[in-house]
């Protein structure tokens, strides 16, 4: 498998003042920063010059390219190789394994999404689904939490279950390291610094449910930036932290550091991550340990290149074969009028969905994602939306005008959508 | 049909233009609302209500070891000026660090309020001063001043209100309302209850039409949530129970200011009319009622205020006048479900007092019962008292 580097997208600084990637601050501004910890959405630098290092569209040009050298086809040429965007061979799911694998968002099996709505009674399902629930968490069983999770959370349980699932209890040496990293930001600045405050007053200032929360995106993000710890999950990933050289010394493997600390570069729509999540939770040392584990278990298979049945290539391919074999007529027809689904598709995966569903439904989506532990459920959806509005699609002429059709998906409900898809359609 | 403004209200019902509203003939006020809707007069009519009950033995009245309203103390501590001037002095030297808001009573969005935590800040209202120029109590100059709630619940760390739009079509029997589709609004600034920020109306005053001179004010969303937005995210991190109890106490008060003024108005078949009621929540997530307005912005400052409020104007008059039909005021003003739209009946006193009334203080003080206690007879989970 060859693999790139997505980091060779960098952009190059504009002028040598920009150089400067780690900086002491001065004993004033690290005063100053300290008294408005808790505002800095009122303050930000100049960012002007300052544009986000990729956006996903760069991104999906990068994994249009991928090939596989060794990989032989044989000589026939497959009609399904040449009509998606991606070109890499991974195995995928089809919907009888997908039935399989989801079993538990079946026809038959109560959800939360679908049976909670105001026509059913809550003593069909909802009633029992929340006293289990609460068993689960008096138990503190994070199997059968994430077991019970599948077929989603009550509200008000929703937070102690992630936390359970995720295995985050928040002891006081979590708590203090959390201080230590809020310290680290107040004594250095960073130039990635600057991309975070540019990617949140571009991304979620705006939104109409997390334009409340931006302070707290600051915090953990200028945070998480800091947290060296995070760079532990690189023994997964295919994809190494970038690195810089101090000065003089460049390809001298001694003095490299990884920059940033956490081996994160942010691209543009990084705050939606964690945006959601304030809806969870207030406390800002749990909100980060949250944020850092679903990032580390993961968000960060949505925009690094592997392999994984869950990282971003295999969730387009599978989005892309989904649609190939069951919307056969309407793949086609998009693809004839320059309008590739994966053009459209691909933000609301790597976003996973974030800023584009309604707070509650993402939520719902979400806990589907930790309770099998895999993000497969996206490229399900994406799918899923694709065949909701194929009438609409079916009449369009343009990929403006297929954008336009999908552009609003803030009315969707998630669970009726994935069933129907995968359970009442005829295949 | 005819929208009138306040003005044109009262021209029309003026005793001097001896005008007659014909049967036909439906206008979108009540011709007294400022008993609701003026601060003072609110706050008069609700203390009223409330000695009324009180003298009635009502266990609605009954009050806790401090003397406080265990049901009915739901309007922030007020006075009017410059004639409780005296009242208020004695009240605010028993808690000198408080904080209290000025109002002029006659005006909206925000106009003229302050805030004061020192006696010499209001000397101009004192009765007895002797550089007082307030020898005419004229209204127009006429101001409440209400103990600041100086702990409201933060969002994200701002202040915020509640905006929810409350139709009511008679008063005798009280038949109301409620728009599914209220809104808070955001304060563009951290909140800090410091004295030092006492006179940053960015900090203090939600009023859209102040905060959109801020500089943080952002046109896309207009610092709004919807209402479904804050239930959710109280639910998450607050919990079921007492978010439902948040949501029956908004409720309760709403219904509780219009039966206080119901007796003083004018019920003229003629009239219907849509409010605007302002709530603020505090830190212990109860609600305080702080205003109700008779014109509620018709404006919008986003594109999703526009289509709220087209759809408000809408399903308030497929009610106000079902059947898109020429009106007639005799009608019961009964509107069948469907027309309802985004409205559901917060209170409807002719099914209530069908139920029997001693239901109502049963469930008031019952545990829990939640939104969805009241269901058995009807219509699925959307019946929001669970008193009647």
């Amino acid at each position: 498998m060859l693999l790139t580097h997505s980091h060779t997208l960098l952009a190059s600084p504009p002028c040598d003042a920009f150089l400067r990637l780690l900086n002491g601050r001065p004993v004033g501004e690290q005063k100053e920063l300290l008294n408005k910890w808790n505002e800095m959405g009122t303050d930000e630098p100049d960012l002007s010059l300052f544009r986000p290092v990729y956006a996903p569209k760069d991104f999906l040009e990068v994994l249009i390219n991928l090939r596989n050298p060794n990989y032989e086809n044989g000589d026939s040429l497959s009609f399904r190789t040449h009509l998606g965007l991606i070109q890499v061979p991974l195995k995928v799911k089809d919907i009888p394994e997908l039935k399989e694998f989801f079993v538990e968002l079946g026809l038959t099996t109560g959800q939360l999404g679908i049976d909670d709505s105001t026509q059913v009674p809550p003593e069909l399902f909802e009633n029992e689904h929340v006293r289990i629930g609460q068993k689960v968490l008096a138990e503190q069983d994070s199997a059968a939490a994430q077991q019970y999770i599948r077929q989603g959370s009550p509200t008000a349980l929703r937070a102690e279950l992630w936390a359970l699932i995720l295995n985050i209890s928040s002891q006081p040496e979590d708590i203090l390291y959390y201080e230590q990293l809020k310290t680290n930001v107040i004594q250095h600045d960073l130039l990635v610094d600057s991309l975070i405050y540019k990617d949140v007053k571009l991304t979620a200032s705006n939104d109409d449910y997390y334009f409340v929360f931006e302070d707290y995106l600051y915090q953990v993000l200028l945070c998480f930036s800091r947290d060296t710890s995070v760079l532990g999950h690189f023994a997964y990933n295919s994809a190494s932290p970038p690195k810089s050289y101090i000065r003089g010394k460049l390809g001298l493997e001694e003095y490299a550091v990884f920059y940033p600390p956490n081996g994160v570069i942010p691209f543009h729509g990084f705050s939606m991550y964690v945006a959601p999540l304030c809806f969870l939770y207030h406390e800002p040392s749990k909100l980060y340990q949250i944020f850092r584990e679903m990032y580390v278990r993961f968000f960060f298979r949505l925009h690094s290149i592997s392999s994984h049945p869950s990282g971003i290539v295999s969730l387009c391919l599978l989005f892309e074969t989904l649609l190939q074999t069951y919307l056969p007529q309407l793949f086609y027809h998009l693809r004839e009028i320059g309008a590739q689904p994966l053009r459209i598709s691909f933000k609301w995966m790597v976003r996973a969905f974030s800023g584009y569903l309604a707070t509650d439904q993402l939520l719902l989506l979400w806990d589907r994602i930790l309770g099998y532990n895999s993000l497969e459920i996206l490229a399900v959806l994406a799918a899923a939306v694709f065949a909701f509005r194929a009438v609409n699609l079916m009449e369009v002429t343009s990929l403006a005008a297929a954008e336009a059709v999908l552009a609003d998906l803030s009315t969707l409900k998630v669970m009726p959508l994935l069933q129907i898809f995968l359970f009442a359609t005829v295949t | 049909m005819s929208t009138m403004s306040v003005q044109t209200i009262r021209n029309v019902f003026s005793v001097e233009t001896g005008y007659r509203l014909s049967d036909d003939q439906i206008v979108n006020h009540f011709p007294n609302h400022y008993e609701l809707t003026r601060k003072d007069l609110m706050v008069k009519n609700i203390k009223r209500y409330r000695k009324e009950l009180e003298k009635e033995g009502s266990p609605l009245a009954e009050k806790d070891e401090n003397g406080k309203y265990l049901y009915l103390d739901f309007v922030p501590v007020t006075y009017m000026l410059p004639a409780d001037y005296n009242l208020f002095v004695e009240e605010f030297r028993k808690s000198p660090s408080s904080t209290w808001i000025m109002k002029p009573c006659g005006k909206a969005q925000g106009k003229g309020i302050f805030l004061i935590n020192k006696l010499s800040q209001i000397k101009k209202w004192s009765r007895d001063s002797k550089t007082s120029s307030f020898v005419t109590q004229s209204t127009k100059e006429a101001y409440v001043i209400s103990l600041y709630i100086n702990n409201p619940l933060l969002i994200g760390g701002r202040k915020f209100d509640l905006r929810l739009y409350v139709l009511v079509s008679t008063y005798r029997p009280l038949r109301c309302y409620m728009y599914k589709l209220g809104f808070c609004r955001f304060c563009t600034v951290k909140y800090t209850p410091s004295t030092s920020e006492l006179d940053n109306m960015f900090v203090h005053l939600t009023n859209v039409a102040i905060q959109k001179h801020g500089e943080d004010y952002n046109h896309i969303h207009g610092g709004k949530w919807t209402v479904s937005n804050l239930r959710l995210y109280l639910e998450s991190t607050r919990g079921k129970e007492v978010t439902s109890k948040l949501f029956d106490e908004i409720h309760w008060i709403i219904v509780q200011s219009l039966k206080a003024v119901a007796p003083v108005m004018n019920n003229d078949k003629h009239c219907f009319e849509c409010y605007g009621y302002d709530i603020i929540i505090d830190d212990k997530l109860k609600p305080w009622l702080i205003e109700v307005n008779a014109s509620p912005s018709l404006t919008s400052s986003t594109a999703n205020d526009r289509i709220l409020k087209y759809n408000l104007i809408n399903d308030t008059l497929n009610i106000a006048v079902p059947n898109g039909e020429i009106p007639d005021c005799k009608w019961n003003k009964s509107p069948p479900k469907e027309v309802l739209g985004n409205y559901e009946i917060l209170y409807d006193e002719e099914l209530a007092q069908g139920d029997g009334a001693d239901r109502e203080l049963r469930s008031r003080q019952g545990q829990s019962l939640g939104p969805k206690g009241g269901r058995s007879r009807d219509s699925g989970r959307t019946v929001l008292t669970t008193w009647k």
